[in-house]
């Protein structure tokens, strides 16, 4: 119960910091908007076309957009030495991975709830559909564990900014592909069925992954 | 309360402590002086729990911080120049905060009683960064002590501080070590190293060269003699 408690306290503070700010979540949605626009008319969309574009450009724009946030949540740590706040206090230091993973999550999610609607207006393609929906939580799910964790290893490196993209992006490409294979059957008309092993693949990636950084992210955050 | 035996603490081929022994008893003032490089701060850091030493063991209350760090972690109170509080949340949010991660039952009242303490109390819905250094230190030094500690380590806490803030801290200071805490403090500021400890340590080149009660100590050829230690 603690430790749930403890997870919460600092997805709460996370949240409460961006209420207060909210520089984190207006970058990435200003961001997000402005990508979306820019494939949109670089790429000239019509009907099929759009449909087959799009899995790749929404997945490429989320992840953009979820490193923007990632970087700046383990920064805000960093800046006054909070994150020695954090190590100093009695939890076990996978609770501080869940709290900013889940905070990392949410700041995603809503993103995706302005986006997602913006895109399936703009390129004329059904995203709004339940499967579509679980890809998505499935593929940010990810996309937020691994994140959080290379970002607590970037944000010690001296060109953190830089440094995130170039080791998150490789190590997430798994789950990127599993996302706009995913999507696109889904968006296609493929049954859940067609398309359960880019499914599984993203249950698999995310279980591995949140498993891994569980047991890893005491040792990335302490010196 | 702090015991430390044969402590080394290595950045790779760079030796930051060496071989350090240090006994503090349950209570103490002890002020840890030192040129900049000695190794102060990577030995409160050790002992806070936040780096992990090369060899050596140390005991915290009784407790051994690398293998029962969560329960060490709560008898502990570490202050620091940096104020480990969070400029985008009020004075009362970084305390609420921090009370949840000690588990406080009495955390508002708690929480309340130390912002009158440190003169915070007309802030506290106000956002940390619109704060003065002064200020944030107060309420750095209402976050270290928050969980009503044991041990408090203090690295620096005089950095940046004018003199009204410093008396503040020192007051404050003087009050928790009369209260029974033990109190462990570095500073490179030897005037006021004497002044507020009432045992003095010199680290120079990651070893203790000099360990004597504050009433030993002579301020006006201390100075010469800490030069010598430290050269």
């Amino acid at each position: 119960m603690g430790f749930v408690r403890k997870v919460w306290a600092i997805v709460a503070k996370d949240v409460a910091a961006e209420l207060h700010t909210r520089e984190m979540i207006s970058a990435m949605l200003v961001f997000s908007v402005l990508a979306l626009f820019i494939f949109s008319f670089a790429l000239d969309l019509r009907g099929a076309m759009a449909r087959a574009a799009a899995p790749g450009v929404l997945w490429a724009t989320v992840a953009f957009a979820g490193t923007l946030g990632l970087s700046r949540s383990l920064a805000r740590e960093q800046q006054t030495g909070c994150i020695d706040g954090l190590l100093l206090a009695p939890l076990d230091r996978s609770a501080i991975f869940f709290g900013k993973a889940i905070g990392n999550l949410i700041f995603m999610a809503v993103v995706e709830i302005v986006l997602l609607p913006l895109f399936s207006a703009l390129f004329d393609t059904p995203l709004l559909q339940s499967g579509v929906l679980i890809v998505v939580a499935l593929g940010t799910v990810g996309y937020a564990a691994v994140g959080t964790l290379l970002a607590a290893i970037a944000v010690n490196t001296r060109a953190r900014e830089v440094m995130l993209p170039v080791l998150l992006l490789p190590l997430a490409i798994p789950a990127l592909i599993a996302a706009v294979q995913a999507t696109g059957g889904l968006v296609d008309g493929a049954t859940w069925a067609e398309v359960g092993g880019w499914v599984r693949l993203l249950v698999v990636y995310d279980m591995v992954i949140v498993a891994v950084s569980m047991l890893t992210f005491g040792y990335v955050v302490e010196e | 309360m702090i015991k430390v035996n044969a402590l080394v603490k290595s950045f790779g081929p760079r030796t930051a402590l060496a071989s350090v022994n240090l006994h503090v008893e349950a209570g103490e003032f002890v002020t840890l002086v030192g040129p900049n490089g000695a190794g102060k701060t990577t030995l409160l850091r050790i002992l806070a729990t936040l780096t992990r030493p090369t060899e050596g063991s140390m005991r915290i209350a009784g407790l051994d911080p690398i293998k029962a760090g969560e329960e060490a972690r709560r008898t502990i109170g570490f202050l620091s120049h940096r104020t480990l509080l969070y400029d985008d949340l009020t004075a009362e949010q970084n305390l609420r905060f921090y009370a949840w991660m000690y588990d406080l039952d009495d955390g508002s009242s708690r929480i309340t009683d130390l912002l009158e303490q440190v003169g915070l109390a007309a802030r506290r819905h106000d956002l940390v960064r619109t704060f003065s250094r002064g200020m944030q230190q107060r309420l750095a030094v209402a976050r270290a002590v928050l969980h009503r500690p044991q041990v408090l380590f203090l690295d620096e806490p005089y950095t940046g501080l004018d003199p009204n803030a410093a008396q503040v801290l020192t007051s404050l200071l003087t009050e928790l070590a009369g209260a029974g805490c033990t109190i462990l403090l570095t500073t490179h500021n030897l005037e006021r190293g004497l002044e507020v400890g009432r045992r003095i340590i010199v680290l120079a080149q990651g070893r203790i060269v000099y360990d004597v009660p504050r009433a030993e100590v002579d301020s006006a050829t201390f100075p010469k003699m800490y030069q010598q230690l430290t050269a």
